[in-house]
């Protein structure tokens, strides 16, 4: 006996059961999992970035004697004492959580042999002040000879405020970094969607041969970290580079060196996104051109571009970002080119300015959300406009545009796989430039900074790790937000807060990840250090990714599975593992090599999180270069390189027979 | 059965007398070189078994930044291997558990804190020093310098690279020796003119020495210790002593306040002022704490220990945040886009 409430309706809100309530206590884990990895650590890098330190001078007293002496002059506050210069000796500017002030400019006949002496003192408990390094605090008289007054310096009071801001935009050697940044990212972007668009004609458009080829080695700088261009830009174009004379003269470390190696770590991704635009053209608007005797170059302009526009927009916004926030780069061969990210880095690590490192973040963030936002608007209306009557285009041959096609894409190749080449060379030569015998020795990883070995071992854990866990949370975050009934509000919410991650610089969640998990009074306060940092910051800072793939693969699969499933009384897990994990094998697949390769090659959010026990092979090639030891790093980032090839080699395999039994499946065996 | 049970609860409280009798744990946070921290502790428990020490080791700035950061709630029972500059940070923070090692009269009173008692003791002392590349030097007309001032003449422009003082610290100590050597004024004029003739500036102290050492640049700015060891491998490099003095910092030694097991802490900071102890640390630096026990490093330049300035640490380390601000505001992405 069914009653009424049984039957599934659209329109009447179900009654939860025991499914959903399972399914909501799964989407509610995942969210709290983002929550704690990523909107609490934000949070606390927001809240640093406005804590503030002055000095405050008004709590602060002092006291004169006479040459022989005897304190008969009255008790000065300082701040008054201040107030009474034109201007005022101590400004009233902020200050860092490590500054000091020295107060004998207050003082105009103060000499440090003079027999005057001083008392000086705190006004409330709080007042803190050294003397040479000793620290005092409270309402104590402390009774100095000149010379030694001469060591007290006071230390400031943190508030809430925007100074830290102010502090950064009157600072023209930080505000320059923004201009460079924007610089950097605006001429890469322009390079390489030119040279990614016509590499994707090529291959899209042009009947040339060996297009599998030309395809495999594009994307090859998916597989390596994004420094390692740098490597072999100083090999070239050093100062003992093999075709230094190319350059005319000018350095490669700063702007040229930058340009060069982003267009190479950036062509894959842009070359992918015009891709799928240029595949998803309709061959009737081509054949309604050819009929209306338009030209080759008329049809060009308006019909190809105006097809891939959007595809054009998002990869020049993804390359954007991925330019403004890289940090591996710009530090390996920016020279004296400053740029927002290693900015980032020199504050926490070489000033331990943590305000500041958190408010060149919040900088950073902008323009990295800006285009974060601006990519997304373009993806969606690129969908809209496939339709179920496109057809799909088919190149004719053209023999001497094929080989123009050919030639430009064979440049290309040579210039990636050169790259990496010149990486490998490096990486065998014994002491460039002075002895040229081939030698492994640069593979000894242990006798140099940075990790050795070990490093590279902790990466494929932190690779196997990241894959495995990441894909299981990403894969069933994305079928609770799919396929589960009801709960709207909760489930945008969720989906906003998978799609942040992509919008968070690497540098900016690490530095995060300081501020939130290193607070001894954070109950998560024991991962802090450990393997399990590095693996939550990797899912984390890669989630948005695998997560749109995730739901696409599960937007294909029809919901009449749930909806049977439902009224055969099957409870979702059943469903879930026996139809739909195995139907999106290969979207799980690709996932887990996703992340795979990333958690390989990243450098920027895990910079501030490893310890000396989870060094990673990426920053291992960061710090040896760091070092001055540019042939191990090269060494290493090779190591990387084989392991994401082999890596990529597994998954094709994998994928390849997956599909193969799938394919069975769906055709009923 | 019960002999079994009684025989297991005897076996489990053997186990937990000898686990009191070697409890000692302690947490020790270090700049010192990966390669030399398992040579330290096996050197320290040859003397003391029963105290294990679990190291956590990375560059000084990272390491002070960590320390700084973890004021309120310590981590850390001892320091061992940090920057004193550093120390003295978190001397003025109230950090540091004063306290005299048993033996520490015999170091030199350069080495020891001024307090009484000191807060910390030195171990070795790392020097500034100047890595000439011979051939490069030859193919550029670049001659070799004798001294700082030298380095500001136009024939260098281009031609020398150094530390970035904000991450470096062997940068940091550079600028500090100049600023005491020729005085606030004069010593940002020299670099005023020094950064005319820099090519870039590098993030880490050993970059310099190694790039001079591959030829990248003819005058790197760097360690005497990184030098010798470039030179040993083969590097055509000159190590030079500049003659106005050169700057230095120390690796030195602490008790963090607030430790859980105080009695240990100082077994191990007694034991870290032996001459036991300074004959390890010679084995990677050319100037150690306890006077006589240096042994000459092979190509180390001569004359350096002379050269070596008087360091005021306590300018240094007060001084520090605003050298650095005034030093980033100068020259730090001075440098347009082109």
């Amino acid at each position: 006996m069914s009653t009424i409430d049984d039957i599934p309706r659209p329109f009447v809100k179900p009654r939860l059961g025991k499914d959903d309530w399972i399914q909501r206590g799964f989407m509610a884990v995942i969210a709290l999992y983002l929550i704690v990895a990523l909107a609490l650590p934000l949070y606390a890098m927001l809240s640093k970035a406005f804590s503030t330190y002055t000095f405050d001078l008004s709590q602060y007293e002092v006291q004169v004697s006479d040459e022989d002496g005897h304190f008969t002059k009255p008790v000065e506050n300082i701040a008054n004492l201040n107030a009474r210069f034109d201007p005022p000796v101590i400004g009233a500017g902020s200050t860092n959580s490590n500054g000091r002030q020295k107060l004998t400019g207050l003082f105009p006949d103060f000499s440090f042999r003079s027999p005057v002496m001083y008392r000086f003192r705190g006004t409330s408990p709080e007042a803190v002040y050294l003397v040479g390094s000793e620290r005092h605090t409270g309402p104590e008289w402390l009774e100095l000879d000149s010379n030694t007054f001469r060591r007290v310096v006071i230390r400031p009071v943190k508030h809430v405020g925007l100074a830290n801001f102010t502090t950064y935009f009157s600072t023209p050697a930080l505000t320059q970094s923004v201009r460079n940044s924007l610089w950097i990212a605006t001429i890469s972007t322009i390079i390489t969607v030119t040279l990614a668009f016509w590499f994707a004609y090529a291959l899209a458009r042009s009947c040339m041969r060996f297009k599998g080829v030309f395809r495999m080695v594009a994307m090859l700088p998916i597989l390596v970290p994004s420094l390692l261009p740098g490597i072999a830009l100083v090999y070239l174009f050093g100062n003992q580079g093999m075709l230094k004379s190319f350059l005319m003269g000018e350095t490669i470390y700063g702007p040229i060196g930058i340009v060069l190696g982003s267009v190479f770590f950036t062509f894959p991704h842009a070359m992918i996104i015009i891709s799928t635009a240029l595949a998803i053209s309709d061959a009737r608007l081509y054949e309604a051109a050819v009929s209306l005797k338009a030209s080759r170059w008329k049809t060009f302009w308006t019909v190809t571009i105006p097809g891939a526009r959007y595809g054009l927009f998002s990869a020049a916004f993804v390359v954007f970002n991925l330019v403004i926030t890289d940090f591996g780069l710009p530090k390996v061969i920016g020279g004296k080119f400053n740029v927002l990210a290693v900015d980032i880095y020199k504050q926490v690590i070489g000033q331990q300015n943590f305000e500041m490192g958190a408010v060149v973040s919040v900088v950073l963030l902008v323009p990295a959300m800006l285009a974060f936002a601006i990519d997304r608007q373009m993806q969606k209306k690129q969908v809209a406009l496939l339709s179920a009557r496109s057809v799909v285009f088919e190149p004719k041959p053209n023999r001497k545009m094929d080989r123009i096609f050919f030639a430009y894409t064979v440049l290309v190749s040579i210039f990636i796989a050169g790259i990496i080449g010149v990486c490998q060379f490096a990486a065998l030569i014994k002491f460039w430039p002075y002895d040229l015998s081939l030698s492994l020795h640069n593979y000894n990883f242990d006798l140099m900074d940075g990790g050795g070995w070990g490093s590279y071992k902790n990466s494929i854990v932190l690779a196997v790790l990241t894959a495995v866990i990441g894909t299981v949370v990403v894969f069933l975050g994305a079928y609770m937000v799919e396929k589960t009934k009801g709960f709207e509000k909760g489930r945008a919410l969720f989906q906003m807060l998978a799609m942040l991650p992509m919008a968070i610089p690497g540098m900016v969640l690490g530095l995060a990840y300081i501020f939130f998990f290193n607070n001894p009074a954070n109950p998560l306060n024991f991962i802090y250090g450990t393997m399990i940092i590095l693996v939550v910051s990797t899912v984390t800072h890669f989630y948005t990714v695998s997560h749109l793939t995730a739901v696409t693969a599960l937007k294909q699969m029809d919901t009449e599975f749930e909806s049977v499933s439902a009224s055969l009384k099957q409870p979702f897990h059943k469903l879930f593992r026996q139809v739909t994990v195995p139907v999106s094998m290969p979207a799980i697949l690709n996932i887990s090599i996703y992340l795979f390769v990333n958690a390989m090659t990243t450098v920027s959010a895990v910079v501030f999180l490893y310890s000396t026990d989870t060094a990673l092979a990426s920053i291992a090639v960061l710090n040896m270069d760091d070092a001055g030891d540019i042939a191990p790093a090269a060494a290493m980032g090779m190591m990387i390189f084989y392991t994401n090839a082999g890596a990529r080699i597994l998954h094709a395999l994998a994928s390849r027979g997956i599909l193969k039994r799938s394919e069975a499946w769906r055709k009923g065996d | 059965m019960l002999n079994l049970k009684s025989f297991a609860l005897a076996s489990v409280l053997a186990i937990g007398a000898t686990a009191t009798a070697m409890a000692a744990e302690l947490t020790v946070y270090t700049a010192v070189e990966a390669e030399d921290l398992k040579r330290y502790a096996d050197a320290f428990n040859a003397d003391h078994p029963d105290i294990t020490i679990n190291w956590v080791r990375d560059s000084t700035g990272v390491i002070t930044a960590k320390l700084l950061a973890e004021k309120d709630n310590p981590q850390a029972d001892v320091i061992w291997g940090l920057a004193a500059t550093s120390l003295l940070l978190m001397k003025s923070e109230d950090m540091l558990e004063p306290y005299a090692p048993a033996g520490v009269e015999k170091l030199d009173p350069k080495f020891v804190d001024n307090s009484t008692p000191p807060t910390w003791t030195g171990m070795d002392a790392w020097v500034a020093a100047v890595c000439y590349n011979t051939v490069e030097g030859e193919k550029n007309g670049v001659p070799a310098p004798t001294s700082w001032k030298d380095l500001t003449k136009p024939v260098y422009k281009g031609h020398v690279i150094m530390p970035n003082p904000n991450s470096s610290g062997t940068g940091f100590l550079d600028v500090s020796s100049w600023l005491q050597m020729f005085g606030e004024e004069g010593g940002w004029e020299y670099m005023d003119a020094l950064h005319e003739n820099i090519s870039r500036y590098t993030h880490s102290g050993s970059a310099p020495c190694k790039l001079a050492a591959s030829g990248e640049t003819t005058v790197g700015v760097s360690f005497a210790f990184r030098g010798a060891k470039s030179k040993a491998a083969g590097a055509p490099i000159e190590i030079i002593v500049p003659t106005e003095g050169v700057g230095w910092d120390m690796e030195a030694t602490a008790i963090v306040a607030g430790t859980d097991d105080l009695e240990a802490a100082k077994t191990l900071v007694d034991w870290t002022v032996t001459k036991k102890a300074n004959e390890l640390y010679n084995s990677g630096y050319a100037v150690v704490a306890y006077p006589g026990v240096a042994k000459p490093v092979k190509f180390f330049p001569e004359g350096l220990v002379d050269a070596m300035i008087d360091n005021d640490f306590e300018f240094a380390a007060n001084n520090r945040s605003a050298i650095l601000a005034e030093w980033a505001k100068r020259y730090d992405g001075k440098s347009d886009p082109k």
